[in-house]
Parts: C-alpha cells; sequence; structure tokens
C-alpha cells in the first residue's frame, strides 16, 4: 500500500513532469520531423491556421482562467458566453446595414471596432449577471452547487441563443478584407516547383493582432492597475484581501466583466475569420478552450495564453496529418492526461486542496 | 431486549410504521401504479404505445438511480454519464446483431440478452473504474471536466471507428431478448416462446413493448433494493463521509480512493445496465443518442427529484422525462391548436424573416435548452436538496455561512 502511494506520488510529481517534457520533446521532434519530410511550406501553413484558432482559443481560456483563479469555479457559461459575443455582434452590425450579406470596405472597420467595443461591454454585463443570480449566492454552499448551477447558467444561455436565431448556421458579413500575402518566393511547392514558403490572408494577420493586443492590454491591466492588484490579491486569498479594504464583490464582479469582454472580442474575431456561426459552437469551443487553460496551468494569465496557442497548433498539426474527425477526441484526451499527470500545467503553481 | 423486540415486530406494525415514512409511502404508490398502468392505459387509449413510453422512462430512471450514487451519495459530480451508456449499449449492439460479421472480425456473435445484460454491466463498470482510478483523486471540479471531456470522446469514438460500429449510421437489427424459461401451453396460443397473461405478453417485440414493460420494472425493482441496500451499508455511509468531508473521512480511516471509485463504479454499472436494455428496446443505437445533452438531462432528474434520496430520483426522472418528451414534445401542437382558437393564429403561426419569427411551433421546439438550464438553476438555488429531498443532503445544502459555525447554525435554525 505504501509503495502504492510512493508510486502515485511520483507518478503526479516529477514523473508527471518529467513525462510531459519527454512527450514535448518527442511533439517538436516529431514537428521537425514533418517539416523535413513534407517541406517547410505545409508546415508554415498549418502554424498559421494553429495560431490563429489557438490565438482565439486563449482569448477564451483567459476567462475560464481567471474565474478558476478568482472563485475557483469552472464557468461552464463561458463558452456560451462566446458564442453570445458573435451573435451580439450580427445583431448590431445589422443596425449598421452590415447584416451577413455585407463585405469588406474601409469604411466598415471604424464602426467594427465601436461594435466589438460595445460587444464586449454588453458580455461582459451578461457574465456580471449570471455571477450575480447565480454563482453569488452559492459561494459559500458545498461545491457541488455553484458547479450545477455553472452547467445549467451555460444550458440557459445556449438556450437563449437557441430560442433567438434557431439551429442554423448562420452567415456572418465577410468584413475583413480576404487579400492574401505571398512571401519568399522559391523551389517550396510539391517537386520542386516555385512557390511562396508563406501565404498569410489579411484574416490571420486581423486575428493575431487583436488578440497579442487584447491579452497585452489585459495583462498591463492586472499588474499595473489597483483593480488588478486587487484581483491577484482576491485569488490568492479571498479573507485576507476583505481585511485589507478590498471590495471582494466587485473585485469578483470586474473579473466576470472582464473575462466575458474578451470572450466576446473572441467571438467576433471568431466569426469574422469564418463567417459562420451557430449557438452551440460555445460548448465544444468551450471545452477546447479550458483544456488550453488547464495545459497552461489554470489560474494563471500567461499559462492561458501559451496553452491557447499549444492547442491550436496542437489541433492545426492533427487535422492536417492525423485526421481531422479525431481531433475533439485528441483535446479531451490531452485534457484529462494533463489533469492526471500535471494537474498545475505547464506554468501553474501547485494549489491547495480545498 | 430491544432487538428482540424490533424482530418480534408483526406485520401490523410494521405496515403501520411503513406508513409515516414517506419512502414507503412513495414506493407502495409507484409499485400499485406500476401494476395497474399497463391493464389501464390499453383499456383507456386502446393501444399499448404509452405502455412503451412508460419503459423508456424507466430507462431514465435506472439512469437517474445510478448517477444518484455518484452524485447524491458520493458527491462527485460526473458530467460523462452517457459515456457509460453508450458503453453499455454498444455492447449489447456488438455482440447481439450482424454487426460483428461486417467488421475485421467476420463472424456475427448473438449472446443471449440475459447474459448480455451483466457483460454490458461489467463492461461499464470497468470503463468507469478505468476512468476513476487516475482521476478521483483530483478536486471535485476538475473531475466534473474530465467526466465531461470523457463523456464527449466515447461518442466520438464509436462515431469514428467507422470499421467496427458503423460510424454515425449505428448498428441496427439488434436482437430482441427470448425468454428461455417460457411455459408452452395451450395458453401460448400457437407460439411457442409466449405465454398470455392479460395484457402483458411475454414475448419480446418492437409491437408490443408490454413485455419490455413488465422486464423494466422488475429491473428496476431489483435497482432499487440494491441502492437501497448499498445506501445503509457501510459503504453508503463512507459515501456520505467523504461527501461531507473527504479529509475527516480519510483521517477516520476511510480508505477514500476506494470508496469514490467503488460509487463511480457501480453508478457506471447501472449506467451499463440501462444501455444494455436500451439498445434491445430501440434495436438500433447511433453514437447521437448519447451526447451531452443526456448526461444533463439525467443530471436535470437527479438534482429535481432531490441528490441522495432515492423515491426522489425516481420521481424526478419520472418527471423530467415526461416533461421533455411528452410535454414539450406535444407542445408545439398544442400551443398552436390554443393560438389558433383564440384568434391568433393569423399574427403567430407562420414564420416571418424581416422581424426573425419562426414560427410559433418552431418557437415552442426550441424551448428544451432553456428548460432544462432554468430547473438546474432554479433548483440549486431555491431548493438546493430537490422536490422530495434526503433529511441528511437538505442540511448539508442547506448550509451557508463560514464552515466552522455552520453546523450550529443549522441546529438553532431547526429549533
Amino acid at each position: 500500500m505504501e509503495r502504492f502511494q510512493r508510486l502515485r506520488a511520483t507518478l503526479s510529481g516529477d514523473l508527471g513532469s518529467t513525462l510531459f517534457l519527454l512527450l514535448g520533446v518527442l511533439g517538436v521532434l516529431w514537428v521537425i520531423y514533418l517539416t523535413i519530410e513534407q517541406g517547410p511550406r505545409s508546415m508554415i501553413a498549418v502554424l498559421i491556421i494553429g495560431l490563429t484558432d489557438g490565438a482565439i482559443y486563449a482569448l477564451i481560456a483567459l476567462g475560464y482562467t481567471m474565474v478558476y483563479g478568482i472563485i475557483e469555479l469552472i464557468n461552464f457559461a463561458h463558452g456560451d458566453v462566446f458564442t453570445l459575443g458573435a451573435f451580439f455582434a450580427l445583431a448590431i452590425l445589422g443596425l449598421f446595414k452590415l447584416g451577413p450579406g455585407a463585405n469588406y470596405t474601409l469604411a466598415a472597420i471604424p464602426i467594427l471596432i465601436f461594435v466589438t467595443v460595445v460587444v464586449m461591454a454588453l458580455n461582459g454585463l451578461v457574465n456580471i449577471a449570471i455571477e450575480r443570480i447565480a454563482y453569488r449566492p452559492l459561494r459559500n454552499a458545498p461545491r457541488l452547487a455553484p458547479l450545477i448551477t455553472a452547467i445549467g447558467m451555460s444550458f440557459l444561455v445556449e438556450g437563449a441563443m437557441y430560442l433567438w436565431r434557431g439551429p442554423v448556421d448562420l452567415r456572418f458579413p465577410d468584413l475583413i478584407s480576404e487579400n492574401r500575402y505571398e512571401l519568399f518566393y522559391g523551389n517550396f511547392g510539391p517537386q520542386g516547383k516555385v512557390a511562396p514558403l508563406i501565404d498569410l490572408g489579411v484574416k490571420d494577420i486581423m486575428v493575431v493582432v487583436a488578440s497579442v493586443f487584447l491579452v497585452v492590454m489585459l495583462s498591463l491591466f492586472i499588474s499595473r492597475t489597483k483593480l488588478g492588484k486587487a484581483m491577484r490579491a482576491t485569488a490568492q486569498d479571498r479573507d485576507a484581501a476583505a481585511l485589507m479594504g478590498i471590495d471582494i464583490n466587485r473585485t469578483i464582479s470586474a473579473t466576470f466583466f472582464i473575462g466575458a469582454a474578451l470572450a466576446g472580442a473572441g467571438g467576433i474575431i471568431y466569426a469574422l475569420y469564418f463567417n459562420s456561426i451557430r449557438f452551440d459552437l460555445g460548448f465544444s469551443a468551450g471545452l477546447v478552450a479550458f483544456t488550453a487553460a488547464v495545459l497552461g496551468g489554470i489560474g494563471n494569465i500567461e499559462g492561458a495564453a501559451l496553452g491557447g496557442l499549444l492547442i491550436g497548433v496542437i489541433r492545426a498539426l492533427n487535422d492536417r496529418y492525423f485526421s481531422a474527425s479525431w481531433s475533439d477526441v485528441v483535446i479531451f484526451a490531452i485534457l484529462i492526461l494533463v489533469l492526471v499527470f500535471r494537474p498545475t500545467g505547464l506554468l501553474g503553481m501547485q494549489v491547495p486542496e480545498k | 431486549m430491544i432487538a428482540n423486540l424490533r424482530n418480534g415486530k408483526t406485520l401490523r406494525t410494521k405496515l403501520r410504521e411503513w406508513s409515516r415514512d414517506s419512502t414507503m409511502i412513495v414506493y407502495g404508490v409507484l409499485l400499485i401504479a406500476a401494476i395497474l398502468f399497463p391493464p389501464i392505459s390499453t383499456f383507456a387509449t386502446g393501444s399499448s404505445a404509452l405502455i412503451g413510453l412508460v419503459a423508456d422512462a424507466g430507462v431514465w430512471v435506472l439512469l437517474a438511480i445510478g448517477l444518484n450514487v455518484v452524485v447524491g451519495f458520493a458527491g462527485l459530480l460526473d458530467l460523462g454519464y452517457a459515456a457509460f451508456f453508450a458503453i453499455g449499449a454498444y455492447t449489447y449492439a456488438l455482440f447481439a446483431s450482424y454487426q460483428l460479421g461486417a467488421t475485421p472480425l467476420h463472424h456475427a456473435v448473438h449472446l443471449p440478452f440475459w447474459l448480455l445484460l451483466f457483460g454490458a454491466m461489467f463492461v461499464a463498470a470497468t470503463a468507469g473504474a478505468i476512468l476513476g482510478a487516475p482521476t478521483l483523486r483530483l478536486r471535485g471540479d476538475y473531475l466534473a471536466i474530465v467526466t465531461l471531456g470523457f463523456g464527449e470522446i466515447v461518442p466520438r469514438v464509436f462515431r469514428n471507428l467507422r470499421d467496427w460500429t458503423n460510424g454515425a449510421d449505428g448498428i441496427g437489427g439488434i436482437d430482441q431478448p427470448t425468454l428461455p424459461v417460457c411455459i408452452d401451453g395451450p395458453w401460448s396460443q400457437g407460439d411457442s416462446l409466449a405465454i398470455h397473461f392479460g395484457p402483458v405478453n411475454c414475448s419480446f417485440s418492437i409491437t408490443d413493448p408490454s413485455a419490455y414493460y413488465v422486464l423494466m420494472v422488475l429491473m428496476l425493482i431489483v435497482c432499487v433494493i440494491l441502492v437501497t441496500n448499498l445506501q445503509t451499508s457501510r459503504l453508503g455511509r463512507a459515501w456520505a463521509a467523504v461527501r461531507e468531508d473527504e479529509v475527516a473521512a480519510a483521517a477516520m480511516g476511510v480508505n477514500t480512493r476506494n470508496i469514490k471509485l467503488l460509487a463511480f463504479g457501480i453508478g457506471a454499472a447501472f449506467s451499463g445496465f440501462a444501455g444494455a436494455y436500451y439498445g434491445a428496446k430501440i434495436s438500433l443505437v447511433s453514437p447521437d443518442n448519447f451526447d451531452f445533452t443526456v448526461s444533463i438531462t439525467v443530471l436535470v432528474m437527479v438534482v429535481l427529484g432531490g441528490m441522495g434520496n432515492i423515491p426522489g430520483v425516481i420521481i424526478g426522472a419520472l418527471a423530467v422525462y415526461f416533461l421533455e418528451f411528452k410535454f414539450l414534445t406535444d407542445l408545439p401542437r398544442n400551443i398552436q391548436a390554443l393560438i389558433d382558437s383564440i384568434g391568433l393564429g393569423p399574427l403567430l403561426d407562420n414564420a416571418n424573416p424581416a422581424t426573425g419569427w419562426p414560427g410559433i411551433q418552431d418557437f415552442t421546439q426550441r424551448l428544451n435548452y432553456l428548460v432544462l438550464g432554468s430547473i438546474l438553476v432554479l433548483m440549486m438555488l431555491l431548493r438546493p436538496q430537490g422536490i422530495l429531498p434526503s433529511r441528511v443532503r437538505a442540511q448539508e445544502l442547506k448550509a451557508e455561512g463560514s464552515q466552522d459555525d455552520s453546523v450550529f447554525d443549522q441546529q438553532a435554525g431547526q429549533t
């Protein structure tokens, strides 16, 4: 029995980390092998897909990780709040005569930015309402209770969108230029034909630039502002933070607001990139993003961003070189493996058992 | 002395005691209803369609009883319960149909239903143990997400393993159970494997659901007795201890890991059991039958009925089943009739693309998610102990305020 426990400790501790390092090294070697075998061009195309998807996952993962960091609750509704952002954007863009049929014009860009800001605020308010109604009254209840309401909230938000627009794929206006840039011509094509090494779309650039901007703003906010400091303090020790004069309820509301605002922006970015949204999009996107948050180390902002990018790349590699129909299975298997072998994730710290 | 007195109770005192016990009353009413239902519904509607519906409801009751072991007794949130259901159903489907003949194995296997009922149970329990062994030491919310992930993986695996499971089309033509002990005689009216017994017919077929109904009632009785005994056993008390305070339970010498693993395995076993029956009854299993909504529906049943309380869970399961599969399914038609009768028909009946109005029938069809979500949220906020609460569980879930003085607060509040 004792030996077994020691084995378990090793498995979850040092061995777990070693295993992960090993897997990481194997992964990198595999990528290098594929690059040599298939040529750098296809690998770069895969990486571009992976990083753009990953940037969107990262934006969702941030909300999970922030909420988890501060009240240790998996906000299952978060993925649906992400979808809600895209739904709001579609409705508001309609008011500006930029309905599903609209195409890219330069004049649409300021409207788009304005709409994004409005949607982020709306989304934030929705998430604050969710917290007020569903989580705050249960803050001191047994852990099972808020988890169940979180699942219920997820269904409610999803159900509201279902009621609103029905079970169809909705077309989202194509407001970003479809232009592509081809860089570094050389013998990169199949059979040594001349082809560009990098084929980058304006959309890819938009996704990455917008996400990086938002993540940088968030990390500045958390490290530099007073509210950010309050959030960090509350995450560390809620009671002590309260004794130091921090308004806990306000801080938690602010966390929910920011998380949902980022998810809303993510929703718009997703919709602009793929031009198609659906009410139940947030369920699987949310799960993937949660996997990203866990992989990076839950409660850790940089971890969530890193995890998002990693998951995006892993998914793109899987879709390209293995099979797209297995990609969800692969992602959830990663989730289970990380939780079993290294629950603290890549950058996370030891979370005490409560 | 006391022990002697207890043992020497007459049937009369026992009956009197039972009549004061709400659990026994519920069981009694349910049993009488179960016995009276087939003749009455056949008499009233002239068909056995309703009996089939109730037999289907029984599958969900079984699932709810099983999930109740995990969520209600042991306090572990399992969001991937449908996975074990799927495993049970696929176990039966693979080993009791022509499917394996179309796989790389090239030999169809037809094992008897009665064997596979337990086989599926065993396979599902094993799957539960395999998933549980590494993950059960995780915190409750991590466990929830791991099970959620598992619940998503399993149907996708069945969908993707096209060579073995026929992919998204599912496995059809699954064997019907046969009764090996059916007594042949003049009453069987020429059919060698059938006894005709009132409205109940013991030959299993899709057109006549009575036999399935009887089987389901029997399965439920066995399961309820089993679970009730489990709850009051040493294991049941250990579950309660782990649920209330894992650290304290471990300090008292409860092997928390094994205890949780048992809860997980037993919960999965019920699911597998239900899965095999379900596969036989609908005779077609496909990955779509086991998606996330199934897990959540079962959770709603348990939460609505009252976590930890078996009669409550049964009532909750029946209520949610009829809400979901009868009331909400019939609602679009009924609402349409209502609206037409009060003269709002021209306004609301048809879809209006300009306003995005989908038409009243479509609109009411979309209420499903909202209903499930609201039940979960409202129950947890207003009555976390469920409509028929277990007394112990009610106290736990109502506990508010800081952890240390909650017990005293409650006691003060009770008096």
